[in-house]
């Protein structure tokens, strides 16, 4: 008996998903659609949170609003959702109190770029030591559909019910020209090169980021007559192009072109806070109260 | 707890109302400022920037008041005491997380030197027009606490305690100073560190795994806090959220959740609120008026007096929780009540609520730009005595 009631009890154990530590399973089902890329994300996350080493307790993540701005609330670490556009200067306050800390910064295209772009190119300009990444599904999901910063030129969106004619944003080539650390675009179909850019953007001293083209199913793949989500990954297959170390400003993304994916850019700034104590320090000697751990820790 | 010594820079200085603010903060533990230049508060930012590399800390410059008053959230949960600070325009793009604040329960301090408004308004010149908006500016229910200092000392007398009643009721707490009060140079005493009394953040007794970010642990309505990095594993929204902070979107949730923001100042409101009075037992006529105004009224008072008439003066220091039950217990005793503020009646409209028609109430308003001349309030005690 006192095997048989041990078996299913380690069948269990066996069959726990490798995610599932690292998620709130009590807040499932989550609210993502099928076909929805954010969750591969997530699962790529999760796996680069173990690969990159970075114990768990020293991780925190912040969301701002969106579909992806509910990453926050799956994740078991330390976890922030805060107003819409405002995850970075939070994480940045975040960050900077508590320097030997890690902070990961988790939401969308339209959170990051749109409501929150002034945020995204200070902390970017100042190499905060954050990861960012965002998950970019092209248009504003969880209203409803309409038409982002990000939306290609020529697709539909539901406040663009003739299409989109502003010019869409580079986010690989806004984050370089902004002076990130590390900059890299993958799609949701790229799950392990996804995994490894977040693990490497982990570990990265400064302002990472990582942009991922993911398929929304529901709003723009719907209004643009692109199928479901499978139909959205097979057409990333059919499109992408590896081109490490390219010059981000060759990343455009326009309706049903090549999708250019690699890292971009992996470089050594100081950060933020190496910044301020290397000023400080020079100009108050012994004056100054240096802050934060005084190792490479940023 | 008494005060980190590090941070007080006991003695007797000549400051003005801004700089007093700064060495307030300093005082109270506060080690990070995120903020934005805005006349007339610079000057509570230049000083903390100044002080802050040598007392060990962060002053950070944002790049608008929005970044600001959610980057010092940031270092609230990564455990430090942090601070904002604004004038009106800066205040009004401030509303957004200090709704935040209220909805997670940050305790945080903004500081709002006001100036005349609306919108750009009167960028160097004195007003008291967003009284109101600190009480009601952000959307939805919530509850804050706002003080109102009339001298430099009290800049700094107050400040210590905006950080003490944030921690005490988990609550953003504004500082709702003026130009003239900001700008004004007084003796300002700083006491010695032990003198000071400092209220240590209300850290959960929970073990991780055991912990409910939003379950009342103290007082029977304020939950206990973490920071990040400790291994809580928490998380905490702006959603409507349980007791877990996980967000729970039902009309029941929000009943008990916001009912609870509320209620823990409504109910505190006797031990929170604080007003000053001259002269109001056997007065006629009660004049209110908070910072700077409050030293115009003294004159007019003064000045009243002299033709002897009966007249008093209640200071509120808590503009936000109103003292309405002193202004109550007044209406049944005095004629009539006279309120001097720079704007076009804010408070005015608070107390004639509290008085509920038992006695007449008299703005003596004024748009700003400079402050009341007495005898513009003088006029008002005494048309408000000869009507009373």
């Amino acid at each position: 008996m006192q095997s048989t009631a041990q078996t299913p009890q380690s069948a269990a154990e066996k069959t726990c998903h490798k995610a599932e530590p690292f998620l709130r399973a009590e807040r499932m089902p989550h609210i993502w659609c099928p076909g929805c890329g954010i969750g591969v994300t997530v699962n790529s996350f999760v796996a680069a949170v173990e690969k990159c080493k970075i114990p768990r307790e020293k991780l925190t993540i912040v969301s701002g609003i969106g579909c992806t701005g509910r990453v926050a609330g799956y994740i078991r670490l330390d976890s922030i959702h805060v107003t819409h556009g405002r995850a970075i200067p939070f994480a940045t306050g975040l960050k900077l109190a508590n320097p030997g800390n890690k902070v990961v910064v988790y939401s969308g295209d339209g959170d990051l770029i749109s409501i929150g772009g002034n945020h995204f190119i200070h902390a970017a300009h100042r190499n905060v030591d954050l990861t960012v990444i965002c998950v970019n599904n092209l248009n504003y999901a969880m209203t409803g559909g309409q038409v982002a910063p990000t939306t290609p030129a020529g697709a539909r969106a539901s406040t663009a019910p003739y299409g989109a004619y502003e010019r869409n944003f580079n986010l690989p080539h806004l984050a370089e020209a902004c002076g990130a650390s590390y900059v890299a675009r993958w799609t949701s179909l790229h799950v392990r090169n996804l995994t490894h850019a977040m693990s490497e953007a982990l570990n990265k001293k400064g302002f990472s980021f990582i942009e991922i083209i993911a398929p929304c199913p529901t709003l723009y793949a719907r209004l643009n007559k692109l199928g479901d989500g499978l139909d959205e990954t097979r057409f990333y297959q059919k499109n992408y192009e590896i081109r490490n170390g390219a010059d981000p400003r060759l990343a455009d993304l326009s309706l049903r072109g090549k999708i250019i994916v690699g890292k971009f850019v992996d470089r050594e700034r100081p950060t933020y806070l190496e910044t301020i104590n290397e000023y400080y320090k020079r100009t108050l000697g012994e004056r100054y109260a240096w802050w934060g751990p005084k190792s490479n820790e940023s | 707890m008494k005060a980190d010594p590090k941070g007080v820079l006991t003695g007797e200085h000549f400051l003005d109302g801004d700089f007093a603010c700064a060495e307030g903060a300093l005082a109270a533990g506060c080690r990070f400022v995120a903020g934005y230049p805005i006349t007339p508060s610079t000057e509570v930012v230049e000083h903390f920037s100044r002080r802050i590399p040598t007392v060990g800390g962060v002053f950070i410059q944002m790049e608008d008041e929005i970044a600001s008053s959610i980057c010092l959230q940031g270092a609230v949960w990564a455990g430090m005491k942090a601070m904002t600070v604004t004038s009106g325009p800066g205040f009004s793009l401030m509303m957004e997380h200090l709704g935040l604040a209220a909805m997670q329960e940050t305790p945080c301090v903004f500081v709002n030197v006001q100036r005349g408004g609306p919108s750009t308004g009167l960028p160097t010149l004195p007003g008291q027009g967003d009284v109101m908006q600190a009480r009601w500016g952000s959307h939805g229910d919530y509850e804050i606490i706002a003080l109102c200092p009339n001298s430099p000392q009290e800049s700094f007398d107050l400040t210590v305690d905006a950080f003490n009643l944030s921690e005490q009721y988990r609550v953003p707490v504004v500082m709702l100073m003026d130009e003239c009060v900001g700008h004004m140079n007084e003796k300002v005493v700083i006491p010695k560190a032990g003198d000071i009394e400092v209220f240590e953040r209300r850290w959960t007794k929970s073990k991780p795994g055991e912990y409910l970010p939003y379950k009342p642990e103290f007082d029977g309505c304020i939950p206990g806090m973490v920071k990040t990095g400790d291994g809580y594993f928490f998380h905490t929204t702006g959603l409507t959220h349980d007791e877990r902070g996980y967000p729970d979107m039902t009309p029941e949730c929000q009943e008990r959740s916001v009912r609870r923001l509320v209620d823990k100042i409504r109910k505190n409101a006797d031990k929170i609120v604080r007003f000053e009075e001259d002269g109001v037992e056997g007065a006629d006529v009660v004049v209110i008026a908070y910072g700077i105004t409050s030293r115009v009224a003294h004159e007019a008072i003064a000045m009243a007096r002299k033709k002897g008439l009966k007249v008093g003066l209640l200071r509120p220091i808590t503009i936000w929780p109103f003292p309405e039950k002193r202004v109550a217990e007044l209406s049944k005793k005095i004629k009539s009540f006279v309120v001097a503020e720079l704007n076009y009646g804010q408070i005015f409209y608070e107390v004639q609520r509290v008085a509920a028609g038992r006695v007449p109430v008299h703005l003596a308003d004024h748009g700003g730009g400079t402050v009341h001349e007495p005898e513009a309030i003088l006029e008002k005690i005494e048309a408000a005595a000869k009507r009373s």
